[in-house]
């Protein structure tokens, strides 16, 4: 909700400005600055009902899995779990500082889950289960920076976690 | 009424009771002047520096932090503080300093140094135009220059200068960033002689040493040569450019070589110097191998942003070019009073000096200066430097300007500005017709004045800065100690119009802006990549974490992340360990820094950036139960962000463990 109120003053402040600088060409520091000092929301969409609470939001629509377990690459995203992931999340279904792990791919969407580790902030603005999510655990999950292929290795690992085979 | 203040305010000032009366009697011209502030500033003055909530300024805006030894960063027109970034002092708030990482930044062939007086800026440049890469810094008491990375706007490289002291003239640097210069206000017997020497011996023994300092393609100093030059105060310089682009200004005085009450000894002659310094000529010497090499032990200290790691190295030889020997490298330009700004405009034709005791502004033609080189126009020797006769050198002078000329900028329009100290004034001037084309009081007793690229070929002029040395009823009183202050003042038509005044952290002097875009879409960095992290005492993930003891020395690898700490309990810690916590952050995010800080440390706290490591050193003092934990709000759990050591005296059979989320079983 509150992005959403960050448009509208947006909105507000951008035009007040035109209107001044009608009257003052010299007006220069607010009309000159750049609209990126609003908070950046890359995938966000100012209208709350398009939202796709099985897709998520983000740059992911469709994943293709496989029948059988990528073995290699699921070991790539054991390693990435370790470093970036493992301070919060459990391999059990125990909750740490987020929840565990156990049963996230039957719970989410390849996609969803995609989206969301890649792009944490805007989702959990949107997403009701991140939302309820937030009210228990309190800590926004942090952006870990994971590249296009570092989402899909540890989405591997996740499957393996799951019994994938 | 204000000016009588401003005359109150520097009554410590001898030289200002000198010429008291003086003003005294221009008091007819002077009560022309605003009553007060208020009058002085235009209706629409609040609108030209709002920047509304969240949006951003027009120019960065960096401003040397004088006796804090570091820089502070505002934005324009806003004035608003957006970082300060230590340089030459330690500062606990980020670890700078006390860091193992960063403690070798500050190592001298003094040995370890924590602070100093930061006095000048100058931006990196490329065919003349600020370019927003690096900014140099110069540190005037243990003679410094350091390299500012404007990526990180972390300190990344600091160079010690042998042979000198008080390194004023600096760090000025040419136009493509060729050289960034060190010179020496205090001039003293070279480092390789023999020092204990009586100080009336200085006119024998002392020497004023120049530093051209080569600045590589990633940025990298390294001292080229040194000239060694008459013992004489080397005050402010700057460098030639366009068609003077080769050339290098520096301002001297005290040309009487007083040792002693310089205030009187050093004021006696009507002419000092500019001495004017053809490097390129430097440069054909050293190659042809007339630098001689002599011993001289001076520190380079380097900042690797894989390991976040400093580390400092200490050399032991300069090459030096002698002024007396090589009589077509420096040049002595007769300048009135005690020159201190050296200032040269856009074109690099015009070379203004600024006699700080004298009534005028004397402006220099290069063009001229060439002739008279080239027709051997000399009005004898300066030990061993031509000097070439003022006239021959002088495009003309601007007359009554006002009282005590210190530093000129330009606004790319033909136009200067000077700040005056004694009269407390800015005046505007045309360079080509040397006629005064406005004035205006400023509050009080101005040093630098400073516009974006004001000192490069492409100045930005629509904003001016000028900072000022007293303050004293400007703002609400803080007890005996005053904030300095800058005032902004919009440029943009042919009047300077007053638009802020705002209190600035230490004392300072120059200043360097660029717009906002050249430096934030520079390639800022965001986050350290967890994964490029190189640092020897790395935890990459929890797994890893550990405590290991090597004799007296435990190291502890450890990580952080929102919100905890792991391990966050450690026992088996004795006294008489050197305990090394080694901090790394986890996150990938930005701006989300991790402190730490544990009861009773000697030192500071660590900051420690997403995917950095730092390293606290902890000497347990005392035998007990030590909580460390998290000093930057991270999190909604960031009061949870903690842990304890346990330390046990010296001999003790307490084992060393260390664990996350275990609440170890109650003992007896």
């Amino acid at each position: 909700m509150y992005k959403l109120s960050f448009f509208v003053v947006a909105f507000v402040m951008l035009t007040s400005c035109g209107d001044k600088k009608t009257k003052s060409e010299e007006n220069a520091p607010t009309t000159t600055s750049s609209d990126e000092g609003m908070p950046a929301a890359p995938e966000a969409a100012p209208d709350v009902s398009t939202y796709d609470p099985n897709r998520g939001l983000g740059k992911f629509s469709t994943v293709d899995l496989g029948d059988k377990l990528d073995v290699a690459m699921a070991a790539e995203g054991d390693k990435i779990q370790s470093v970036k992931c493992s301070s919060c999340h459990k391999m059990t279904d125990e909750k740490l500082v987020g929840p565990g792990w156990k049963g996230v791919t039957s719970r989410h969407k390849p996609e969803w889950i995609m989206n969301f580790i890649t792009n944490p902030d805007p989702m959990i603005d949107k997403d009701p289960k991140l939302q309820a999510q937030l009210e228990i655990c309190l800590v926004r999950m942090p952006n870990q920076a994971l590249s296009d292929k570092d989402a899909r290795n540890l989405l591997e690992f996740m499957r393996k976690n799951d019994g994938v085979k | 009424m204000n000016t009588i203040k401003a005359i109150d305010t520097m009554s410590k000032n001898k030289l200002v009771k000198v010429t008291f009366a003086i003003i005294l009697a221009s008091a007819f011209f002077t009560s022309c002047k605003p009553k007060d502030s208020s009058d002085a500033v235009s209706g629409d003055a609040a609108q030209k520096v709002y920047v509304a909530p969240g949006k951003y300024d027009e120019f960065y805006n960096f401003v040397s932090g004088g006796f804090s030894g570091q820089m502070s960063v505002y934005g324009l027109p806003s004035a608003r503080l957006l970082r300060v970034v230590p340089i030459f002092s330690v500062d606990p708030q980020s670890g700078y300093g006390y860091s193992e990482e960063t403690k070798p930044m500050l190592n001298t062939s003094n040995g370890f140094v924590p602070w100093d007086d930061q006095h000048h800026l100058d931006m990196s440049q490329t065919n003349g135009e600020v370019d927003g890469r690096w900014i140099f810094a110069n540190a005037n008491n243990t003679p410094r220059i350091a390299r500012v990375d404007l990526k990180t706007f972390k300190t990344v490289e600091i160079i010690e200068l042998p042979n000198s002291a008080g390194n004023h003239s600096s760090p000025f640097i040419t136009e493509n960033t060729e050289y960034v210069v060190a010179g020496t206000r205090f001039s003293v017997p070279p480092d390789n002689a023999n020092g204990d020497v009586p100080i009336n011996t200085y006119k024998k023994n002392f020497k004023g040493y120049l530093s051209f300092v080569k600045v590589g393609k990633e940025g990298q100093m390294d001292i080229a040569f040194q000239i060694e030059a008459p013992g004489v105060n080397f005050d402010l310089s700057h460098a030639g450019k366009g068609k003077s682009h080769g050339w290098f200004f520096f301002s001297c005085y005290n040309t009487e070589q007083a040792n002693t009450l310089l205030e009187v000894n050093a004021s006696q002659k009507d002419k000092d110097f500019i001495m004017a310094v053809n490097w390129k000529k430097a440069e054909e010497y050293i190659k042809a191998g007339k630098g001689k090499k002599i011993a001289a032990k001076y520190a380079h200290n380097t900042w690797d942003e894989k390991t976040h790691t400093a580390k400092s190295e200490i050399r032991t030889s300069v090459l030096v070019l002698d002024s007396k020997e090589l009589k077509d490298i420096c040049y002595m330009i007769p300048c009135p009073k005690s020159p201190h700004g050296c200032d040269v405009d856009p074109t690099g034709e015009y070379i203004v000096g600024s006699g700080k005791l004298a009534a005028l502004i004397p402006v220099f033609s290069f063009d001229k200066i060439q002739k008279a080189i080239a027709a051997k126009q000399f009005d004898g020797q300066y030990e061993g430097i031509p000097v070439i006769k003022y006239e021959a050198a002088l495009y003309g002078e601007v007359k009554k300007p006002g009282l005590g000329p210190l530093h000129t900028e330009f606004d790319g329009r033909g136009n200067a500005y000077t700040t005056f100290f004694v009269s407390s004034e800015v005046v505007k001037w045309d360079i080509k017709s040397l006629k005064i084309l406005d004035r205006v009081p400023v509050y009080y007793s101005p040093g630098h004045l400073s516009i974006p690229g004001g000192d490069s070929r492409k100045p930005f002029g629509k904003y001016m800065v000028v900072y000022n040395k007293i303050t004293k009823d400007r703002y609400l009183p803080t007890g005996p100690e005053l904030a300095q202050a800058a005032q902004l003042f919009d440029i943009s038509g042919d009047k300077m119009k007053l638009l802020l005044d705002y209190p600035t952290i230490g004392e300072p002097h120059y200043a360097q802006s660029a717009p906002a875009d050249l430096i934030r879409n520079n390639g800022q960095l965001k986050f350290y990549k967890i994964e490029e992290n190189n640092n020897p005492f790395v935890t990459k993930g929890e797994k890893e974490s550990k405590v290991v003891r090597q004799g007296n020395r435990v190291d502890v690898y450890m990580t952080s992340i929102r919100s905890h700490f792991a391990p966050d309990n450690i026992e088996g810690i004795k006294l008489g360990d050197a305990v090394y916590f080694h901090v790394t952050n986890l996150e990938q995010d930005w701006d989300v820094p991790h402190g730490f800080a544990i009861k009773g440390a000697d030192n500071a706290e660590l900051l420690v950036m997403p995917g950095e490591t730092a390293t606290l050193k902890w000497i347990p003092e005392k035998v007990g139960i030590f909580p460390f934990y998290c000093t930057d709000f991270c999190s909604a759990l960031h009061q949870e962000m903690s842990g304890y050591v346990r330390v046990s005296p010296a001999g003790s059979n307490v084992p060393l463990t260390f664990s996350l989320g275990t609440n170890l079983p109650a003992t007896k």
